[in-house]
């Protein structure tokens, strides 16, 4: 028998999280009150401008009680840690659970970009991924969020009416089924099961 | 867990590039590497890693095409302004006081991170008396780089980061404009020497003063990046200069005590 939703809820080894205009909203209500010590990295990418310093980390070191980080080349993601793309490169997830930043082209427009984290951690850890995909003005994200389900991953898209940007949503909804289609507070709960 | 078959193919096909070209990407970060052979597969013409590996092994043009995908061949002048506002501050006052310099760009792709530099020495006063020596190991890249011939395009968003690097003139000095083309001052290139040299396979062969090796190592794994920070570290001379890419770092390799950091956030290093 194939594993329940909330089954495989509670066998996580990483979450992936993607958003764009609008995501820095979303995603602080949706971690707020995340236990600091939370069973699962959190890796986000989040589009932002490339050539300027981005004040992300600061904002969420304050805004929430995890280790907030930008991910740094060769770092293995770490439980409890919450960490960002920096501006202006990709971030991947490489075999041996570190990762790696490159300045390869852009996708979508964007660098970095959702599709090349999710497919690389969809790639690494297949069916132990969750990936939620935010509010955003673009079409980033979803295909990486279609190749996480494939992979038997379990795929979260944010209600698009609910969604200041409702691009980002949409696309993945037009390509797929998702596991669940759900407001912020639904996702947060969401998260506070897949902490083991 | 039994490996993949894209994993393997993946393997075979790098082993393959080794053994018929000794083109060595046995030590790159492979996430970033398969993904842009996936996107070869398309323009290649071929359905399979596996078909692109007999492919490529009797065609020396169609290695060529898959090598434009193995390397990044993506640059941009004056990328993070900073770093060239930290090297006029805090590394031209001490290359003043060489009577004459050699410079290395390692990995100097498509030229533009070339052209920063010599225009950087060139308002400073070091042009004259530096060598550069600007290597790839993509032909077609360093090819490039030697016709200095840049899209109109692209030339706009340098001029922003040339002034933010503390440009002192006009960027337009520096280029002739040609329909949507610029072509890059040749007094630019009289001082640089292009080489084919490769940091996975060749060895060290000059000592130099300065080393600028940005957006290379990212691609590497441990062990290779260790490899090329071996070669600046036995290149550079006596208290010598490395400047890194703006997310590299020394950290993970076994050099860290051997520099020490003149610009922590412009990751520029000297040579203890
Ligand atoms: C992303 S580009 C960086 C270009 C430039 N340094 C910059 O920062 O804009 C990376 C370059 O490294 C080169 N490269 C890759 N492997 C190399 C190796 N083993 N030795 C020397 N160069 C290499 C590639 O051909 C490519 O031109």
């Amino acid at each position: 028998m194939s594993p329940t939703l909330s089954q495989r809820a509670t066998r996580l080894q990483a979450v992936v999280i993607g958003m764009s205009a609008g995501g820095l909203e979303a995603l602080s209500q949706m971690l707020r009150d995340m236990p600091e010590d939370f069973g699962l990295p959190l890796i986000v990418v989040q589009h932002v401008p490339e050539n300027h310093p981005s004040q992300i980390v600061e904002i969420f070191q304050r805004l929430c009680s995890l280790q907030v980080d930008e991910a740094r080349d060769k770092d293995r993601p770490k439980p409890g840690h919450l960490y960002f793309a920096p501006p202006g490169y990709h971030l991947q997830v490489e075999m041996d659970r570190t990762f790696s930043l490159s300045v390869d082209p852009r996708v979508h427009y964007a660098r970095p970009s959702i599709d090349v984290l999710f497919d690389s951690a969809a790639d690494v850890w297949g069916d132990q991924l969750a990936g939620i995909l935010l509010t955003g003005a673009n079409s980033d994200g979803a295909e990486g969020l279609h190749s996480i389900a494939r992979y038997g991953g379990l795929t979260v898209v944010q209600e698009p009416t609910e969604a200041l940007a409702d691009t980002m949503p949409r696309s993945a909804l037009k390509l797929f089924q998702p596991d669940y289609v759900l407001p912020l507070a639904g996702i947060r709960q969401l998260l506070l099961r897949m902490d083991r | 867990m039994p490996e993949r078959a894209l994993e393997i193919e993946l393997r075979l096909l790098i082993e393959a590039v080794y053994l018929r070209y000794s083109y060595d990407f046995r030590n790159y970060a492979m996430a970033s590497l398969k993904r842009r052979v996936v996107q070869a597969l398309r323009t290649i013409g071929c359905s399979s890693v596996s078909e692109l590996q007999g492919k490529i092994l009797h065609d020396p043009q169609a290695f060529m095409a898959l090598l434009q995908y193995l390397t990044i061949p993506v640059s941009e002048m004056f990328r993070d302004p900073a770093y060239y506002l930290a090297l006029r501050t805090q590394v031209v006052p001490l290359l003043r006081t060489y009577p004459s310099l050699k410079i290395w760009i390692a990995g100097c792709s498509t030229g533009e991170e070339v052209y920063s530099m010599a225009i950087l020495l060139k308002e400073e006063g070091l042009l004259e008396r530096s060598l550069i020596y600007a290597t790839d190991i993509n032909p077609q890249s360093l090819e490039r780089a030697r016709q200095g011939v840049y899209t109109l395009d692209s030339i706009r968003a340098y001029t922003e980061s040339y002034q933010k690097a503390g440009g002192k003139r006009l960027f337009s000095d520096y280029y002739t404009a040609a329909y949507d083309a610029v072509l890059m001052d040749k007094s630019l290139r009289e001082h640089v020497t292009f080489a084919d040299h490769s940091l996975a396979t060749d060895s060290v062969f000059a000592e130099t003063q300065f080393i600028s090796c940005r957006n290379v190592l990212i691609y590497f794994d441990r062990a290779l990046q260790d490899r090329a920070i071996g070669l600046f570290h036995e290149s550079l001379g006596h208290r010598g200069f490395l400047g890194l890419g703006s997310k590299e770092s020394l950290d993970f390799t076994s050099f860290a005590e051997q520099f020490e950091p003149v610009s922590k956030r412009e990751r520029v290093f000297r040579k203890l």
